[in-house]
Order: C-alpha cells, then sequence, then structure tokens
C-alpha cells in the first residue's frame, strides 16, 4: 500500500473518530460525516504521513505520554511563576531575547519544540531559522546570554524526548 | 456531588489564572513580556475552565467539545503569541528598559549589512 493511500484512511478514521464524539451517534450524523471525511480525506489526507516510520509505534507513543506529563509539570511551574512575578510589588523582571540551538529536523518537531518553549517558565518563542537550526527566545528572566548555556537551560528539557518521539 | 465539587475547583483554578495573566497585561512593562504572561496564564486559565466543564458534564458530545477545545487552545495560542511577538520586533517596537541582551537584533543588522 502507498503512504499516500495509508495516510488518507489515516486522516478519514480519525476525522470520522472526532464527528463523532462531537455529535453522537444519530443516523443523520454517521451519514453527513461520513460523506464530509471521505471528501477531506480525498482531497487533504496525503499530507499527515510523510515518512516510513523508523521506530516502533508504541515506543513513540509511550514518550508522548512521558513528554506529555512532563510538560504539563513544566507549565504548572510557568504559572506559577509569572503568578510570582504579577503579584510581587516590584515585578523582578530581566528580560532579553536569547539564542538557542536545536538539533531536531523534522518541521513537526520543531514546531512541538517551540509551542512548548512558549508555555514554559519565562520564555517565548520570537523567531526560528531553519537553515542555522537555531530559535529566538524571548526570556524574562535571564539566567546566561551564551548560545550552549541557554540551549541547556531551556531547550534541552523537551528535546531529548521530543526526539524519541518524532525521530 | 463530588464530580461536581471537582469541576467547581477546576474552574475556580482556571478562572485564577485568567485573573493573573490579565494582571500580567497591565503590571508588565512591554509587549514582549505582557505576551509571557497573557500567553502562559491565559492558555492554563482557559484550559482549565474547559477541564472543569468537561468534569461536570461527562463523556457526552457536551465534553467532547470542551476536551477539543483545550486541545485546540494549546495548538493555536503559542502560535499567535510568537506571530505577534516577531511582528512587533520586525516593526520595531522598542524592549523595555530593562532588558539586558537582544541577540535578535544582532542578527539582523548582520542580515542587513551582507545583503
Amino acid at each position: 500500500m502507498s503512504l499516500a493511500v495509508k495516510s488518507k484512511i489515516v486522516v478519514f478514521v480519525l476525522a470520522m473518530l472526532v464527528w463523532l464524539a462531537l455529535t453522537g451517534l444519530g443516523r443523520q450524523e454517521i451519514i453527513s460525516g461520513f460523506v464530509v471525511a471521505l471528501l477531506v480525506s480525498t482531497m487533504a489526507g496525503q499530507f499527515l504521513i510523510t515518512t516510513h516510520k523508523q521506530k516502533h509505534l508504541l515506543h513513540r507513543w509511550l514518550y508522548a505520554v512521558l513528554y506529555f506529563f512532563k510538560f504539563l509539570w513544566e507549565m504548572i511551574k510557568a504559572n506559577v511563576h509569572v503568578a510570582y512575578i504579577v503579584l510581587h510589588p516590584l515585578v523582578p523582571i530581566k528580560p532579553g531575547i536569547v539564542k538557542i540551538k536545536t538539533n531536531l529536523h523534522k518541521d513537526a518537531a520543531i514546531t512541538v519544540l517551540t509551542n512548548s518553549i512558549t508555555l514554559t517558565p519565562g520564555t517565548l518563542t520570537v523567531d526560528v531559522n531553519e537553515e542555522k537550526k537555531e530559535i529566538y527566545v524571548h526570556w524574562i528572566d535571564v539566567k546566561a546570554t551564551g548560545i550552549e548555556e541557554c540551549t541547556k537551560e531551556i531547550g534541552a528539557r523537551f528535546e531529548s524526548v521530543l526526539r524519541e518521539v518524532f525521530e | 456531588m463530588i464530580r461536581e465539587m471537582v469541576g467547581m475547583a477546576f474552574i475556580f483554578i482556571g478562572i485564577t489564572f485568567d485573573f493573573f495573566g490579565v494582571l500580567g497585561l497591565v503590571r508588565l512593562p512591554d509587549v514582549y513580556n505582557r505576551l509571557q504572561a497573557a500567553t502562559k496564564c491565559v492558555t492554563f486559565g482557559s484550559a482549565g475552565i474547559l477541564f472543569g466543564a468537561f468534569i461536570l458534564q461527562g463523556f457526552n458530545s457536551f465534553g467532547f467539545k470542551a476536551l477539543i477545545g483545550i486541545a485546540f487552545i494549546f495548538l493555536t495560542s503559542p502560535v499567535a503569541a510568537h506571530a505577534i511577538s516577531r511582528a512587533a520586533h520586525r516593526a520595531r517596537i522598542p524592549l523595555a528598559k530593562e532588558t539586558i541582551v537582544d541577540e535578535y537584533e544582532k542578527d539582523k543588522e548582520l542580515k542587513e549589512q551582507t545583503t
């Protein structure tokens, strides 16, 4: 089976499941959902899966779950951090834009990494340099300015897990 | 009964963090720092409210809509923050006077000199 057909089938099943979860199991819902899912998957289905998988699917899902909990914990920390800054009478900030490096290659992996950086303590992704694999990060409480230290401080905690999930 | 209490607790936590986010919008000095408060707290707070609604409703179509809403907030809110901060920097909106380093500006100047 070719990769495009496989991708279309996956898109069809996912679209159908999400639609049924949203609406419930009536006859009209099933028929209209089937038609629309078929249309969407034939027109735009080939973009979901673009490469053959290298690692076992279970392995990737386990790391995805691990990543989810790690991310949730970082996110709670981020919110407490912002609450502390906002409630402090002097607003103790030391902002700046720093550069970090990444070793991820896939677009999806870099997107998830940058989104996670935005939602974790004190950091906000400003821009990505795709050729040099560098990410510009606005940091509300700058602790280091060198590219190596910043990479260790900001990106490293997610990158090792994301590499297992995506690559 | 317990379900109702847990759901209400989640909604309360969400509203609290939404409040912190709004307070950050007022108190922090420039657009980048404000985005930090706005994206983090509002994402978490809105997700908390939606999750509370999901717990109150259970596994029906209403609850699933809340869950899918959480997923979409998590996907879109950082992207919006990235777009706003990048546009602000390109429009040369100045950073706050407390700012100690700006690598992005340096690299941009270097690029303009070479081209």
